[in-house]
């Protein structure tokens, strides 16, 4: 199950990766949000803090400015206290109280420390403060400032306002300690008044900012990913349509075109499109009618080459059959029409094969051959010409079948125009014909210790009409195209056909064929240079 | 190189030269048909009728000499439109056709004989790897041969339609639902005559004769038409074709002359009667 689990988790991560490095309009997409998310939360951030400077400015501006207000207030009471009491603790209480209630009314916290030495906690100095505050709110370093300083007048800092109750914080918030001096008229002493201001209403005010922010940063990342994708499909749906359109002009449907609407850079892709494919169109067609005029022609010529040639071929025969009956010159005349129309017949047949092959006319028809069978066969069915040549012809195949998929009638072609090349170059010496296969492909060398070939023939010779030596007396009356019609029955297989061959020491010609019919070939069973001259090479 | 390079779709393969094999030969051919078609012996009075159609004049001239050399009578037509007047004022036992005629194709002249006369069409063809033998055919015809033929040939390819022996056997054939009777060349179906023509009848027996073989197309190329050594097989499909939509009732589900994939055909099994 897990691995099940697993595997569809590969699966979809496969998938999914599949479809980013397909789609332009996701990678698009997602990389515009990603930018975009950078610079709204730079943005936003950005917004946070200035709003949240402004705030706090403003907000110090006018707690500073209240505490001065109070502060005012508590020294001209004092100053209004007659001169006759002089309890600077009772006038102190004084003040303290009436600051007191006006935080309690105001919302502010008040400490005023007592006198005390100086790096002394206001805990220690007799302070009086605003019932349940911690004093720890009100930061020593403040303290301290004030206990330097010789004439200070009002000082601020931020602090966190904490409250307890029974040994207990009950509340932190964030806010502002004011701080400042009072002179007690009886004895002329200053008090240091603190004012603890709350900056709550500034945090919910932050706060409803950020959240706002928030929001609009979200819905603007989700405009811009839909505005992104809306954008990319404008541009990618007609690439896709002509990508679509062009996969099945490939694919050989010519009259396939793409939708024009509007005159923008697309319409204009479109119709530069439609353009190209109309003029691939054209020449395709113009290409397809030369192929046809050409196979016309050829099978025109076949027509009218071959009927004159069949009456001279019977007018011929009613001569030789009736030859018994001629003077000597006659009769010899008579012969020689004979085997020179058998040569100009299958010169005719050889080129009509070519021309059809140029035409592109020639067709396969496949069939599970063993090339054994084959070679036996050629081989039986030269023997007469190797008779002839007094040459041997010995066939080297292994016992097991070497099966090709293969058009037979070509095939047997192909190996009678290597054999009867061989026994026609081999000098009466013997003709080597192996035949092997394995998994991917067959072969059949055709091996000769003969003449040999020179230096560059071993590429000319599938060349028409292509002659080693061309002072050398064409004893087996060949056309010159045997062995490029070879090459093009071996193409038409998606084989291979190759020569070599060294100046007297003969040549071989190696035929491999795919097994499989249109399975690539990487390499062949056979070796091209054959052994017996490889050890002559070392 | 001294071996010919054959054009393709040509007819590979030599004749039989000899008398055809005693397979499934009948002599004569369905009564019914219309001529004086074959019923050829070895009697030195008779000479079998060619008629030669063919615009060539040079050609039709040498085909007439060397068909009278070996014992033929021969009438030459060189428009396709004259050759059905031809025919039936001739009465020929063969008939030699080209493909290209002046005033009526051979194809059109093919079938017009078919389908007044069970007489072998032997075409003349100038292409053998063209759809131009496969119509020609299936249009009718028994059997072509590719120019430039030898006249050895082309002999041995008509004295195989014409000359057709007894084989000794059983005299009435069944087949599915067919009945095929032998001496008298006749093949009824449900008691209907079905009209066939010498080689598809020819081919129909031979079937028939042998119920349990299956015949490669090869074997069958050798029995009914006399060729020795593989041939065009394109002639035994196209005749099977042309068989099955004479003889049977659904030629696409045939039941009488049934594919053996891979192999070639067989008759159908009586038991379908």
């Amino acid at each position: 199950m897990a691995e099940l689990a697993g595997r569809s988790v590969t699966e979809t991560l496969r998938r999914g990766l599949t479809f980013w490095r397909r789609s332009i309009q996701a990678r698009v997409v997602v990389s515009t949000v990603l930018l975009s998310t950078v610079v709204v939360l730079a943005v936003g951030w950005f917004l946070l803090r200035q709003v949240q400077q402004g705030l706090l400015e403003h907000r110090v501006d006018t707690v500073v400015r209240e505490a001065g207000t109070e502060n005012q207030a508590a020294q001209e009471r004092l100053a209004a206290v007659p001169g006759t009491d002089t309890d600077a603790n009772a006038q102190a209480n004084t003040v303290v109280n009436s600051i007191f209630s006006s935080g309690e009314a105001r919302g502010f916290s008040v400490v005023m420390a007592g006198p005390g030495a100086p790096n002394t906690s206001l805990a220690e100095r007799g302070t009086k403060f605003t019932p349940q505050l911690d004093l720890a709110s009100v930061p020593q370093s403040l303290v301290d400032h004030f206990d330097a300083s010789t004439s200070p007048k009002i000082a601020w800092t931020y602090t966190t306002i904490q409250f307890h109750s029974r040994g207990e914080v009950t509340s932190s918030t964030p806010g502002i300690v004011v701080g400042s001096t009072v002179t007690i008229p009886a004895d002329g002493s200053t008090r240091t008044v603190y004012y603890l201001f709350p900056l709550d209403d500034v945090q919910q005010t932050l706060a409803l900012v950020e959240r706002a922010l928030l929001t609009a940063g979200a819905l603007l990342l989700l405009l811009i990913a839909a505005l992104t994708w809306l954008l990319t499909r404008q541009i990618v749906t007609p690439i896709r349509l002509a990508r679509r359109v062009a996969e099945r002009l490939a694919a050989g449907q010519l009259q396939e075109r793409l939708r024009v609407a509007g005159e923008d850079d697309l319409a204009r892709l479109a119709t530069s499109f439609n353009q190209m494919a109309t003029n691939l169109q054209r020449q395709i067609r113009q290409l397809e009618e030369l192929s046809r005029v050409q196979r016309r022609f050829v099978s025109d010529v076949s027509h009218e080459l071959r009927t004159p040639l069949t009456t001279v071929r019977l007018a011929g025969s009613v001569l030789h059959e009736a030859r018994a009956g001629f003077d000597p010159p006659t009769r010899r005349a008579a012969e020689l029409l004979q085997t020179e129309l058998d040569r100009f017949e299958t010169l005719l047949v050889d080129l009509l094969e070519i021309s059809r092959f140029d035409a592109g006319a020639a067709a396969l028809d496949l069939d599970d051959v063993n090339l054994t069978d084959v070679v036996r066969r050629v081989v039986d069915s030269t023997r007469a010409l190797a008779e002839q040549r007094s040459t041997d012809v010995v066939v080297r195949a292994p016992e097991s079948p070497c099966v090709a998929q293969a058009d037979v009638r070509r095939l047997e072609r192909i190996v009678r125009n290597l054999v009867t090349n061989a026994i026609d170059h081999a000098e009466s010496k013997e003709v080597v014909v192996t035949v092997a296969a394995d998994d991917q492909a067959a072969a059949i060398a055709v091996r000769d210790h003969g003449v040999g070939l020179g230096v560059g023939e071993s590429a000319m010779v599938f060349n028409r009409f292509w002659r080693a030596d061309p002072a050398r007396a064409r004893t087996s009356g060949g056309t010159g195209l045997g062995l490029a019609i070879s090459l093009e029955d071996t193409h038409l297989h998606g084989g291979w056909l190759q020569a070599w061959g060294k100046p007297n020491e003969g040549a071989q010609f190696r035929l491999t064929l795919p097994r499989h019919a249109g399975h690539p070939l990487r390499h062949s069973p056979l070796a091209l240079v054959p052994e017996d001259a490889a050890e002559v090479v070392a | 190189m001294d071996s010919p390079v054959t054009a393709a779709g040509s007819v590979v393969g030599s004749l039989d030269l000899r008398p055809p094999t005693p397979c499934p030969r009948s002599s004569g051919t369905a009564g019914r048909l219309p001529g004086k078609i074959a019923g050829v012996t070895q009697g030195e009075d008779f000479r079998a009728r060619v008629l030669v159609v063919d615009d060539d004049a040079s050609l039709s001239e040498m085909l007439s000499i060397v068909l009278r050399q070996e014992g033929f009578d021969a009438h030459l037509v060189e428009r396709g439109d004259e050759a059905l007047e031809a025919f039936h004022a001739y009465k020929p036992d063969v008939v030699l056709l080209d493909l290209m005629l002046p005033g009526k194709g051979g194809i059109d002249v093919c079938k017009e004989i078919r389908a007044e006369s069970g007489v072998p069409i032997v075409m003349l063809t100038a292409k053998g790897d063209t759809v131009d033998v496969v119509v020609g055919l299936e249009s009718g015809a028994d059997d072509y041969v590719v120019k430039p033929f030898k006249p050895k040939e082309l002999v041995a390819r008509i004295r195989a339609r014409v000359r057709r022996n007894d084989a000794p056997g059983a005299d009435t054939l069944t087949i599915g639902p067919l009945t095929i009777d032998v001496a008298g060349h006749s093949v009824t179906r449900d008691g209907q005559p079905v009209s066939l023509t010498p080689l598809e009848f020819d081919l129909l027996v031979c079937l028939a004769r042998k119920p349990w073989q299956v015949f490669t197309r090869e074997v069958l190329l050798e029995q009914v038409w006399g060729y020795r050594h593989a041939a065009d097989t394109r002639l035994v499909n196209v005749h099977v074709q042309r068989l099955r939509s004479k003889v049977e009732t659904d030629p696409e589900n045939p039941e009488i002359v049934l594919t053996v994939r891979g192999v070639g055909y067989k008759a159908g099994t009586s038991g379908q009667q």
